[in-house]
């Protein structure tokens, strides 16, 4: 946050993830003061096409997502690196190696870059988070492509001193102008084919750049060693623990740039050694690319990797250790010996005490006929599909319930209760409602209204009558709009009054059209803050 | 001085990622280079929380290895066992002699016969939540009470003015008072 605050961004857009949220949510506090806007983005499609009119406004614009909602915003950031930016942009991308707080996939989203052709930094410590923002944005002002920041969830969640210069700042904020630019602005055939020839340009020019950059640097050893090691992102510090452990000191390249490759620095780096361990997480990009240098290079050279290192879950200093010392054909030496492991029930995350959802998910448990099929969505009702309740039959990506569950009740007649939460409903639950209705299935949705996007942290939603920096809106209502999307069976209530839940669901169940309850209590958690903080209690108001 | 690695583990809402802030300050406040590293999302709702803290002269990783450990601090008591592959034979075992029990949750008595086998005489066994419970009551203080504790009996290479400095420094006026308070009481425990 704070490397584009002082790159001097004007425009902040977004969808709360993890690890990325905080980065919104410290906007939200500085933005009205620094005279920069930041909003929350009904989800992170809306949020990138938010900036991208920012930009051709002339702003600079930072949106920041979680790793899937690279996916979701997919669709126009591609057009995106044909069209160029005006005014420079940086997207921040949180992947999540291991999926510690991530339910749908062990996403790579560096893979964006060959898709995209948009250039993607990867940055290994908070000091690099901070210093690639800027370079992003100088990346981007040069060359007027957007510029992709990916960072893992070890270097994000990372607290570390950071030196910053933190220059005074002199924010635009709303104040762009967009001048007409149809012939830059428009991707339209035979122009896009064009734009395509005018990105790939600006590719070889960045490729110069990179090989330039201090964002890639060999860490040189005393003396000429024939053996090397390639790194990025986290893994970098993981390959310098593992090679002071060790007592070694072996030249290291660490890139900074992930797309484009600095290729010359590479070539230069590989020629002359016998062997290379090549250390990043998840996928082999970049084991590949440099086996790819080495074969265009004609050099010898034998190139390690993921048959050192797992593909699935993140790297760790042990998992580089043992690669390290393979590479130099050592045994990894005996560390002080690890307490013996002990085998300790797994803590799954519940439901908090007191959380509304309490009163809901037992009630749809205890009346659903047997044979129900239950859809399942992101947030906190994603819990339905633990213990006590074990009621989720399919669980994908936001939204996702909706066309799901339209789907089994159209393909197989049987009984469905979807379950969705307020936040997830407004980002991409609504096309999958409108198309439920459209081509009559008979779903029974049951939205789980907390009032906030409560999973992520308690961001601000459209729902509930407050935008990220604190302007009070009109809240919009889940009911009027599928009302307005041709659901013609709807409750609204409060769950606490568990026989009125009741009677509805079972009523609603006989249906043979879509409906909708919608079960209507504040997140317990933001309940107790609002009760103890008279501050909060006056920001929210009546949600 | 070498890097000195911390596991501080407990519950989601036992006020975790404020004591690892209080942590990081006091490291940078007597000179050192820190690095920690925590997990958020799903640990809000009531899971394990594993956080790491190193610091030193200059550290690499933010991430303890296993085995590596010098102390590793628990809130809770499951917690601490789940985490024991970090310690090794002399690592100091802190911990809060209290259970947040879910179905499936391990007996106390068994959970602390197998860390007595663990960390043997390194073990430090604190009733810390009914300690802050009863002096301060605030149960939420007893992640400061252990700070204190660790500090005052030499199981943290940090000086107390140093932890104060960043408790003054990074805890709101309002609740201030009641956490110097948490953290001294162990001086005298």
């Amino acid at each position: 946050m704070q490397g584009a605050l002082d790159a001097g961004v004007d425009f902040v857009s977004g969808y709360p993830g993890c690890p990325s949220a905080e980065i919104g949510e410290e906007f939200g506090k500085i933005a009205k003061e620094n005279g920069i806007y930041a909003e929350w983005s009904t989800n992170e499609k809306v949020g990138l096409e938010a900036a991208i009119g920012a930009s051709f406004s002339g702003l600079k614009t930072l949106v920041n997502m979680k790793s899937f909602g690279i996916n979701v915003c997919s669709d126009s950031l591609f057009p995106l690196a044909y069209t160029g930016t005006k005014g420079p942009m940086v997207i921040f991308v949180g992947d999540d190696p291991s999926c510690h707080s991530s339910a749908q996939s062990e996403q790579d989203s560096r893979g964006y870059a060959y898709l995209s052709k948009i250039p993607v930094l990867d940055p290994s410590s908070p000091q690099e988070c901070y210093d690639f923002t800027k370079l992003g944005f100088e990346i981007s002002e040069k060359f007027n492509v957007p510029v992709i920041l990916r960072a893992t969830t070890r270097v994000a969640h990372q607290k570390a001193p950071v030196e910053y210069s933190g220059r005074p700042h002199s924010a635009k904020a709303t104040r762009g102008d967009f001048v007409k630019n149809p012939h830059q602005f428009c991707t339209m055939p035979p122009r896009v084919m064009e734009m395509k020839e005018e990105l790939l340009e600006k590719l070889e020019k960045i490729k110069v750049f990179a090989d330039k950059s201090k964002a890639n640097r060999i860490d040189r050893c005393r003396r000429p060693i024939r053996t090397g090691i390639i790194a990025s992102g986290i893994s970098y510090f993981y390959v310098k623990e593992a090679m002071e452990m060790l007592g070694l000191d072996l030249p290291v390249l660490k890139l900074g740039f992930f797309y484009p490759l600095p290729e010359n620095l590479i070539a230069k780096f590989i020629k002359g050694k016998k062997n290379i361990l090549v250390a990043e997480e998840l996928d082999p990009y970049l084991e590949k690319e440099i086996k790819r240098i080495a074969k265009d290079t004609g050099t010898k050279v034998e190139i390690h990797g993921k048959d050192f290192l797992p593909e699935t879950g993140e790297l760790n200093t042990e998992k580089v250790l043992v690669a390290v010392a393979k590479i130099i054909g050592k045994k990894a030496p005996a560390l002080k010996k690890s307490a013996v492991a002990v085998d300790v029930p797994r803590r799954t995350a519940r439901l908090c005490e007191g959380c509304p959802y309490w009163f809901i998910l037992p009630t749809i448990k205890r009346v659903a006929p047997e044979g129900t099929i239950f859809g399942g969505d992101i947030g906190c009702n994603m819990m339905a599909g633990l213990p006590p309740h074990n009621i989720q039959d399919y669980l994908f990506s936001m939204g996702a319930s909706m066309g799901i569950s339209h789907g089994v009740s159209k393909a197989s007649g049987q009984r469905v209760i979807s379950i969705i939460g307020d936040g997830t409903f407004f980002h991409s639950g609504i096309p999958g409602l409108v198309n439920a209705v459209y081509n009559k299935s008979n779903p029974l949705i049951i939205v789980l209204d907390n009032r906030i996007t409560a999973m992520t942290g308690h961001q601000q939603n459209p729902g509930m009558g407050k935008t990220l920096m604190g302007a009070d809106i009109q809240q919009i209502k889940i009911e009027d709009v599928a009302k307005a999307c041709g659901v013609k069976h709807i409750k609204v209530l409060d769950p606490k009054n568990m026989p009125e839940l009741e009677s509805a669901i079972k009523e609603f169940l006989q249906k043979d059209e879509v409906s909708m309850i919608i079960c209507r209590r504040v997140c317990t958690l933001l309940e107790r803050r609002l009760k103890n903080n008279p501050d909060l209690r006056e920001f929210y108001g009546n949600i | 001085m070498e890097t000195f690695n911390t596991i501080i583990t407990g519950v989601g809402g036992q006020g975790i990622i404020t004591l690892v802030s209080i942590l990081d300050q006091a490291c940078l406040l007597q000179g050192y280079d820190v690095k920690s590293s925590e997990l958020h999302g799903l640990s809000q709702r009531g899971g394990s929380v594993i956080t790491h803290i190193r610091f030193g002269k200059k550290v690499n990783s933010p991430m303890v290895s296993k085995g590596q450990a010098d102390l590793i601090i628990g809130l809770e008591l499951m917690e601490i066992l789940r985490d024991a592959d970090f310690a090794n034979i002399k690592t100091s075992f802190l911990v809060n002699k209290i259970s947040m029990q879910f179905a499936g949750h391990m007996k106390d008595e068994e959970i602390i016969e197998k860390l007595q086998k663990v960390a043997g005489k390194n073990l430090h066994l604190v009733p810390a939540s009914d300690i802050c419970k009863e002096k301060l009551q605030k149960e939420v203080l007893s992640g400061v009470y252990l700070l204190g504790y660790a500090v005052y009996n030499g199981l943290l290479p940090l000086k107390p003015e140093s932890v104060l400095g960043a408790i003054k420094e990074l805890v709101p006026e309002k609740y201030l008072d009641m956490n110097i308070k948490a953290f001294n009481l162990a001086k005298t425990a």
